[in-house]
């Protein structure tokens, strides 16, 4: 495995392999701490981020190694008009392994056709996200202790939250998974995700703009934001940005054991009183994003 | 209304009628300099009406947009005067700049330099999408 781009390009072998190296570096971290002494990994982001970049950051510290980069576009020479092919030419020279966001979709598969290091997609636009997937596999496997015969509520912005769409994708390969999918008509999940990963997978999967009907049945509840970055129209934004918020009384009927994730951040589709409560996995799902990309860089860069 | 028939060249048999203007701006056949046929609405057992096309000459073909625009094609090479090869059109597995990702938050619709490439997903369906972005192709009745 060279590069990372989507979740797909991982099999369920290689996934288990991450999730049980993540585990072993939560373990004993002491015994990490120096395996990437004196490589470098090269945060590549076009478009702000503050939790993924500082994740990935932190990663490469903890393995002992070094970081450089840069934070948004306007500082790179993509801001002189150079190509994401011939910025990565370049940057496999300084560091030894890339991790990229971008908001075009599909910049980051060109970065690792050109690129002589491995290639992280950090995220681009609203397409793929598969280092948040990850962090949601190994938040779901802390936390549930299994993979097989969840169901899952995926609520909010379907359409345009691309670690919804990875996530599906990655759940789809384990037995009696079943996809809740609540969001407004104007942001339902992409038909080709249906028609190309569940439909053909068999997967299960029900359709419904009502979060309180489908609350009591959900073992993971998955809330996105509306992302005001992905709409065109402000109007648009405005009418749709509010149309689920989770509240402690909208728990009530929710299962004891009951996971709550978000990819983070959120501006209100949570009130800050779920916080406190114990179901409530998003800031549990942040240091878990860590771990998992310790366990990657690690994998790629082939260091045992 | 008769064609002569051709002795060495490429004859493109069972196009589904109406395709053959399409396929001759797709294959650039307007910049050859050999004679070059378009037969369209030709009475057909098999199909009711096919378009036909005759290059009187051997030429490099992409086989590739054949088979995306029209897997039903039928390719006849004919050397000397005899039949050569025949030879049925398959559905790529994928198509490079046959194709535009019109989709505005692909990397292609900013790098302007880049190949747009489609892979087919789905071959019941015919069904191609952008190798970056995942967007479908219009599709093809």
């Amino acid at each position: 495995m060279k590069s990372l781009i989507d979740i797909r390009d991982l099999t369920t072998g290689e996934i288990d392999e991450l999730l049980t190296t993540a585990l072993d570096i939560i373990a004993h971290p002491d015994r990490y701490a120096r395996k990437c002494c004196g490589k470098k990994l090269a945060t590549l982001f076009f478009e702000p981020s503050t939790r993924t970049r500082l994740s990935f950051e932190a990663a490469m510290y903890e393995l002992g190694g070094s970081v450089l980069g840069f934070s948004e576009a306007q500082s790179s020479s993509a801001a002189k008009g150079e190509s994401v092919a011939d910025t990565v030419r370049v940057v496999s020279y300084f560091a030894d392994i890339i991790a990229m966001r971008h908001p075009k979709e599909g910049a980051p598969l060109v970065a690792s056709m050109r690129a002589t290091v491995p290639v992280i997609n950090a995220g681009d636009g609203g397409h793929n996200h598969p280092t948040q997937t990850l962090t949601d596999l190994l938040t779901i496997w802390r936390e549930k202790g299994r993979f097989e015969n969840l169901t899952i509520g995926l609520c909010g912005d379907l359409k345009f939250g691309r670690t919804v769409h990875s996530l599906i994708a990655a759940m789809s390969r384990y037995a009696g998974v079943k996809f809740v999918l609540i969001s407004p008509d104007e942001l339902r999940l992409p038909g080709y995700i249906q028609t190309d990963i569940m439909e053909r997978n068999g997967i299960p999967y029900e359709e419904t703009t009502d979060l309180a009907a489908t609350m009591p049945a959900l073992d993971v509840l998955y809330m996105t934001r509306v992302q005001r970055e992905r709409f065109f129209n402000e109007a648009d934004y405005v009418r749709l940005k509010d149309s689920y918020v989770l509240t402690p009384a909208k728990l009530e009927t929710a299962r004891e054991d009951l996971c709550i994730m978000h990819p983070l951040p959120r501006v209100n589709e949570i009130s800050v009183a779920v916080d406190d409560d114990p179901r409530a996995a998003y800031f549990r799902q942040v240091l878990n994003g860590k771990y998992i990309r310790m366990a990657l860089i690690l994998k790629l860069l082939e260091v045992d | 209304m008769v064609i002569d028939a051709i002795s060495n060249g490429i004859v493109l048999d069972h196009i589904r009628a109406g395709l053959s203007l399409e396929l001759y701006n797709i294959l650039g056949l307007d910049s050859l300099q050999c004679s070059v046929a378009l037969l369209r609405n030709v009475s057909s057992r098999k199909m009711g009406r096919k378009d036909i096309i005759k290059i009187d000459e051997i030429i490099d073909l992409n086989f590739d947009v054949l088979g995306y625009v029209d897997p039903g094609i039928t390719v006849n090479i004919v050397r000397d005067g005899k039949l050569d090869r025949k030879f049925r059109v398959e559905l790529p597995e994928r198509v490079e700049n046959v194709i535009r990702c019109k989709n505005p938050r692909c990397i292609t619709s900013t790098e302007q330099e880049l190949p747009h490439i489609f892979k087919l997903t789905d071959k019941e369906n015919r069904i191609y999408r952008c190798i970056y972005c995942e967007t479908r192709a219009k599709g093809r009745a």
